[in-house]
């Protein structure tokens, strides 16, 4: 298998220091019920398994679970997708949301990418990329580079985002993936959401390099 | 670390394999060129010996009588590694192995075994598959006859680049603009000496403001190293990178790695360590001829003087187009030019940026709005548009408008049509230091590289 499955990978997050959202890794029935009452409806429901990579494809992904009742009905659904290996089962997030990436670049090594993203991303491919380690100067270069940036900084009455979180968020990530070098081959964070109240990498996808596949 | 002063102030040279038959050879060519114009001394190397030109030819190059500086390669690439070692041994400074028949035909071996002896000695040597070191007057090791070369003046931009026939190309571009040139490098397989090497040496390099490269791609993280040392480097520098279009694509399974193609991450990364980037070979020209005269970078607002209206107007389209700003004049700015300009141009002109001067024009209306503009706060660069077909306007402008402009510390760069019969009103602006382009797009692309350029 070609990359790290997502409930793994958000632990290696937390450890680096990247928020992501309480979730729990439920492997049969009754866990993803406990899980949807410690956590609290509505959740976000999305399949494990190592065999499917975009998983919004495979209708892996399910927003606004209301319910124990919706949450069983979620549960059987993806148990018929292919190499189900049980439900991450998360708390749902609001807000903007951005792609946080990293690339190991044969030129330049390990670079990061921040943007618009979410399902749309190569659609808007509105983006900008540095190479890492980067520094508050970058952050802001990388911000006012964007088409979107004014969604951010506050739009038409929206509240802005948490700039600070997400400028360190992005050299923390930037840091983490210098340390990183070589084992990997590119890291999606995709959606990042962000808010008033901070930026979490709502889903994450560690892409290995060929030859440790 | 390598001393590449014998590949660029030798005071001996050496061209190995030169034919005793075949005078059109490119070793030849490089022989004849540097015997009969260089000051320094050549020698002829050929294992059978003999004599060319009226010149001992040496069988090898331990048997010529004095010690030898650069050593210029040019023998088949099967030879080419027993060659250099003949050359480490025999004391010889430095190499340009001009030979192609290596890497990029399947022979890593050869090279390898060059790159492995040149390190264990500290030999330095440009290529190989190169056509090696353009440093007038002692070096000229382009296998292209003189009569077919042409030659940029003198001046302060150093190229180098991985392509000989682009690098070519750029002199012949240089020439014609009268973009002054202090050295010219062709890299070729960059087996030993790659970009790093020489921005390094260039960077000591006197005689170098400006350095230009022509990059094909760099090898594993050496972009890395690259970028790291340019964003140290306190002299403007500039790339134009070759094959931006994706080859062959690998199945690509994250939305970073599809979005972040290898072109978009080498723009991104080039302009983060505040490299400026030259879209095409047309950019690199004008960029290498601003960056050569001025070394002040600014912050985006132009103004522009123009005799004609509708050149004015297509200039400020394409300031639109990069960015560039055109912003209006204060009214005291404007009264204070429109008081002082000729009683014929006083009222038909248009002064509110641009500043459209009329076809009735005289000297002094140019010099009166450019040191208006010198002193408006609204401005930071002036470009001046000339149509040299009116008659008030004669060839001492360039000196007139440099002398004012040359205190105020904003940049001044002219458009002028480079036609031969307004060389000397050309040369009136290039010899008292403003740059002149002989199109519009270039006079706006001159202003552009001054505002990317981060160690200005």
């Amino acid at each position: 298998m070609g990359w790290v499955l997502e409930p793994e990978t958000k632990k290696l997050l937390a450890a680096a220091g990247v928020a992501v959202p309480i979730y729990r890794w439920a492997r049969n029935l009754e866990a993803a019920i406990q899980a949807g009452e410690e956590i609290g409806y509505p959740v976000v429901g999305k399949v494990v398994s190592p065999e499917i990579i975009h998983k919004s494809d495979a209708g892996g992904v399910v927003l606004g679970i209301e319910s124990e009742r919706a949450l069983r009905k979620i549960f059987k659904q993806f148990s018929k997708i292919k190499g189900f290996a049980g439900m991450l089962v998360e708390e749902t997030l609001s807000g903007i949301e951005l792609i946080v990436g990293a690339k190991s670049d044969y030129q330049f090594g390990p670079v990061i990418l921040v943007g618009i993203g979410g399902t749309g991303v190569e659609i808007y491919q509105d983006t900008s990329i540095r190479m890492a380690p980067i520094t508050d100067r970058d952050v802001t270069s990388m911000i006012k580079g964007l088409k979107a940036h004014k969604l951010l900084e506050g739009y038409r009455g929206a509240v802005p985002i948490d700039m600070e979180v997400l400028a360190r968020m992005l050299i923390q990530f930037s840091e983490w993936v210098m340390a990183l070098e070589g084992y990997f081959e590119s890291i999606d964070l995709n959606p990042v959401m962000c808010s008033r109240t901070g930026c979490v990498a709502a889903d994450a996808r560690i892409i290995l390099p060929v030859n440790q596949r | 670390m390598l001393n590449l002063q014998p590949l660029f102030r030798p005071e001996s040279i050496a061209v190995i394999g030169v034919s005793l038959t075949n005078d059109r050879h490119p070793a030849n060519v490089i022989f004849n060129k540097a015997h009969l114009r260089s000051p320094v001394k050549v020698f002829a190397v050929n294992p059978k010996g003999g004599e060319i030109q009226g010149q001992s030819v040496y069988p090898t190059v331990s048997d010529i009588p004095q010690s030898v500086d650069l050593a210029i390669i040019a023998v088949r690439s099967e030879h080419a590694p027993d060659v250099l070692d003949e050359c480490i041994r025999a004391g010889v400074g430095g190499a340009t192995i001009i030979s192609g028949g290596f890497a990029e035909v399947g022979r890593q071996d050869l090279q390898d075994r060059m790159v492995t002896s040149a390190r264990k000695s500290e030999f330095p040597f440009i290529g190989p598959n190169c056509l090696g070191i353009y440093a007038p007057p002692q070096v000229d090791t382009f296998f292209l006859p003189a009569e077919r070369m042409v030659r940029p003046e003198p001046g302060n931009v150093a190229l180098v680049s991985q392509s000989g026939g682009v690098l070519v190309d750029q002199l012949v571009k240089f020439a014609n603009e009268g973009v002054g040139l202090s050295k010219a490098i062709s890299i070729g397989n960059k087996a030993l000496i790659n970009e790093l090497d020489l921005l390094e040496f260039l960077i000591k390099d006197q005689d170098t403001r400006v350095i230009a490269f022509y990059i094909e791609g760099f090898g594993k993280n050496q972009g890395r190293e690259f970028v790291q040392a340019a964003g140290r480097c306190p002299k403007p520098i500039v790339v134009l990178k070759a094959g931006k279009t994706p080859g062959g694509q690998r199945a690509i399974s994250s939305h970073t790695a599809s979005l972040a193609g290898d072109y978009t991450v080498f723009s991104a990364v080039l302009a983060q360590y505040g490299l400026v980037e030259a879209k095409n070979e047309f950019e690199m020209l004008s960029f290498c001829e601003s960056l050569s005269y001025y070394n002040r970078s600014f912050d985006g607002n132009i103004g522009i003087i123009s005799p004609s209206g509708g050149h004015a107007a297509l200039a400020v389209d394409v300031c639109a187009g990069h960015g560039l700003s055109v912003p209006e004049l204060s009214e005291p700015v404007q009264k204070n030019i429109k008081d002082r300009l000729s009683t014929s141009v006083r009222g038909i002109a248009t002064l509110r940026n641009p500043i459209d001067l009329t076809g009735s024009a005289v000297d002094r209306d140019f010099a009166v709005a450019a040191e208006g503009l010198s002193r408006a706060k609204e401005v930071d660069a002036v470009i001046v548009l000339l149509l040299p077909y009116s008659p008030g306007i004669s060839s001492d402008l360039g000196a007139r408008l440099s002398q004012m402009f040359r205190g105020t510390g904003k940049p001044l760069v002219a458009y002028v049509p480079h036609l031969e019969k307004y060389r000397m009103l050309i040369e009136g602006f290039e010899f008292n230091q403003i740059p002149v382009s002989s199109s519009i797009e270039g006079a706006v692309l001159m202003v552009e590289a001054l505002r990317r350029c981060r160690p200005c």
